[in-house]
């Protein structure tokens, strides 16, 4: 079947349109957009893109499948948004997956932005599979062996090297592969935000709209 | 043909929005609050507020479409909120409304929210006469515009130099010991309460001062000063005096510059909008100085005038009639989009 694929959980959006079957994936498309905070602006545009090099319509999609995080919050909600409402206006399956699992292969430690000096993990065995994480730490004190894989910038607080990997269309395809196998089994897209909301009352309501 | 068929997304703060309307026709206006969850803060928590428009959009959009009756495939258009309000609300309502407009292959209209308090009103009363004054008074904004054309040409006149009505009367309701938000339990003690009990001033009325402009920081401070005057003297705070005393100066000052600004430049037509035009003497006061000015009052009932879905199908409807070219594909949200720009 055809799948559109979507992520913005890093500065990096991913757009991906593949053909799928339990047997394997074929990825025809994949839109990478450097888009910074600029994933509203971007995300549309990126889907028509990679559908287009595809050579699909939407019209053809028969399900999606979203990065559920964890990432910056306000890009994260509008990639997942964009996912459950695209799914909902056409009646399609929706899958989310964690979107570390999205980034390099095999035994691993991943490592992307967090901001505010800190980074989101998860560790996968030789299989593949994530045996701990998501989380959220400063990078001194994961004390984990190794291969590190993610965001390089993070080389020097965590003493090791980071091997540069993104999202990519076909990491989350491999994540979503069961929820797609059986897209009754889908659960509901619930972003990982790992951290509690800044609760601190707004001066911007005043800011903002004067 | 039949008017089109539109569907509006509004998320620029706490409410999640979805209303549906074919021409002047109110089909739907399904609502989502996180209200409560910021109650104990006293003031909108933007992180929360953006968490629940996420998990509440799908679920709002579904209630809209059933309660008007329709399917999504139905719709011919899409509008929504781009600004102003908070960004990282705004933008799951932009976001979804442009999955939507992409899904169902329909143009998408990235809109002002507060013209969409106006645009509201037509659902209501019909086509707005134009030109019309409009006074748009929330816990966001107050603002005074002259609208010679809704679809296109919205003017600024005055806004709040700093608190917003709403927000003035959240503070006032805290001195108070009144919850949050502040404007409904105000006006229900102001009930039993002297409007000319304690004479609180009215913000930039001097002849020097700008004629469309709001102060409302002076005020809420000139109330909580009295209030404290009250309680250090261990004397009762007569608290239904107080709130009466201070919605009379609020009421009294947007009153006078709205009746001033339709005065001013000719115009017969005054329209309320925003959470502040539900105060009961708020709107008695302008139909009493309307009435004797001339001028026609128009306010939308009380769920109008909060924010909603409604409003900004309202204007996506008029922005569809008036021929007025959609938005981009890369429609973002502008945190503090000017008033002049209806839609972008
Ligand atoms: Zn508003």
């Amino acid at each position: 079947m055809l799948v559109l694929v979507l992520d913005t959980a890093t500065p990096t959006l991913v757009a991906g349109v593949a053909r799928w079957s339990p047997d394997g994936a074929e990825v025809l498309a994949e839109q990478a957009v450097p888009s910074g905070t600029k994933h509203a602006e971007l995300l549309t545009p990126a889907i028509r893109a990679a559908l287009d090099d595809a050579g699909a319509a939407l019209a053809d999609v028969e399900a999606v499948v979203t990065g559920l995080g964890p990432g910056p919050f306000t890009g994260l909600r509008v990639g997942i948004v964009t996912a459950a409402g695209l799914a909902d206006a056409r009646g399609l399956p929706v899958v989310g997956v964690c979107s570390l699992d999205a980034v390099g292969s095999g035994a691993r430690t991943v490592v992307t932005d967090a901001r505010r000096k800190e980074v989101y993990w998860a560790a996968y065995d030789a299989a593949g599979a994530r045996v701990e994480g998501p989380a959220v730490v400063r990078p001194e004190e994961l004390r984990r062996p190794g291969p590190f894989v993610g965001d390089p910038a993070f080389a020097e607080r965590l003493g090791a090297a980071v091997e540069r990997a993104e999202v990519t269309t076909a990491g989350l395809l491999r994540a979503a592969a069961a929820q797609l196998a059986d897209p009754s089994s889908a659960a509901p897209l619930v972003p990982l935000y790992l951290r509690r909301p800044d609760a601190v009352p707004p001066t911007a309501i005043k800011a903002v709209t004067q | 043909m039949s008017e089109p068929l539109v569907l509006g997304f509004e998320t620029s703060c706490d409410e999640t929005g979805v209303g549906i309307v074919r021409g002047h026709t109110l089909l739907a206006d399904a609502l989502a609050t996180s209200m409560a969850e910021h109650e104990r803060f006293g003031g909108v928590v933007p992180e929360i507020a953006s968490r629940a428009h996420l998990e509440a959009m799908v679920p709002t959009v579904h209630r809209a479409l059933a309660d008007a009756g329709i399917a999504a495939s139905d719709i011919d258009a899409v509008a929504v909120t781009s600004g102003p309000g908070l960004t990282g609300a705004l933008l799951v309502g932009v976001a979804a409304a442009k999955a939507y407009a992409l899904a169902l292959d329909k143009p998408l209209y990235g809109v002002n929210h507060l013209a969409a308090h106006v645009a509201v009103d037509e659902l209501q009363h019909g086509r707005l006469a134009e030109p019309s004054i409009a006074m748009l008074v929330s816990g966001g904004h107050s603002s005074l515009l002259l609208v010679p054309d809704l679809a296109q040409d919205v003017q600024p006149l005055g806004r709040t130099i700093d608190d917003a009505a709403g927000e003035a009367f959240d503070k006032v309701a805290r001195v108070l010991g009144l919850p949050f938000p502040g404007g409904p339990p105000i006006d229900k003690a102001a009930r039993e309460g002297d409007p000319s009990a304690i004479a609180f001033p009215r913000g930039l009325t001097g002849p020097r001062d700008p004629a469309y402009d709001f102060s409302f920081s002076g005020l809420k401070t000139a109330v909580a000063r009295w209030v404290e005057a009250r309680q250090r003297a261990g004397e009762p705070v007569p608290l239904a005096d107080v709130a009466a005393s201070f919605q009379e100066a609020v009421a009294d000052v947007l009153t006078a510059k709205a009746v001033r600004a339709c005065r001013d430049h000719g115009v017969d037509h005054l329209v309320l909008g925003g959470g502040v035009a539900a105060n009961l003497r708020l709107r008695a006061l302008a139909e009493e100085r309307c009435a004797a000015a001339g001028i026609v009052l128009r306010v939308p009932s009380p769920k109008l005038c909060t924010d909603n879905g409604a409003m900004v199908a309202a204007l996506g409807s008029r922005l569809v009639a008036a021929g007025v070219a959609p938005s981009a594909p890369d429609l973002g949200a502008d945190s503090a989009l000017p008033i002049d720009v209806v839609s972008r």
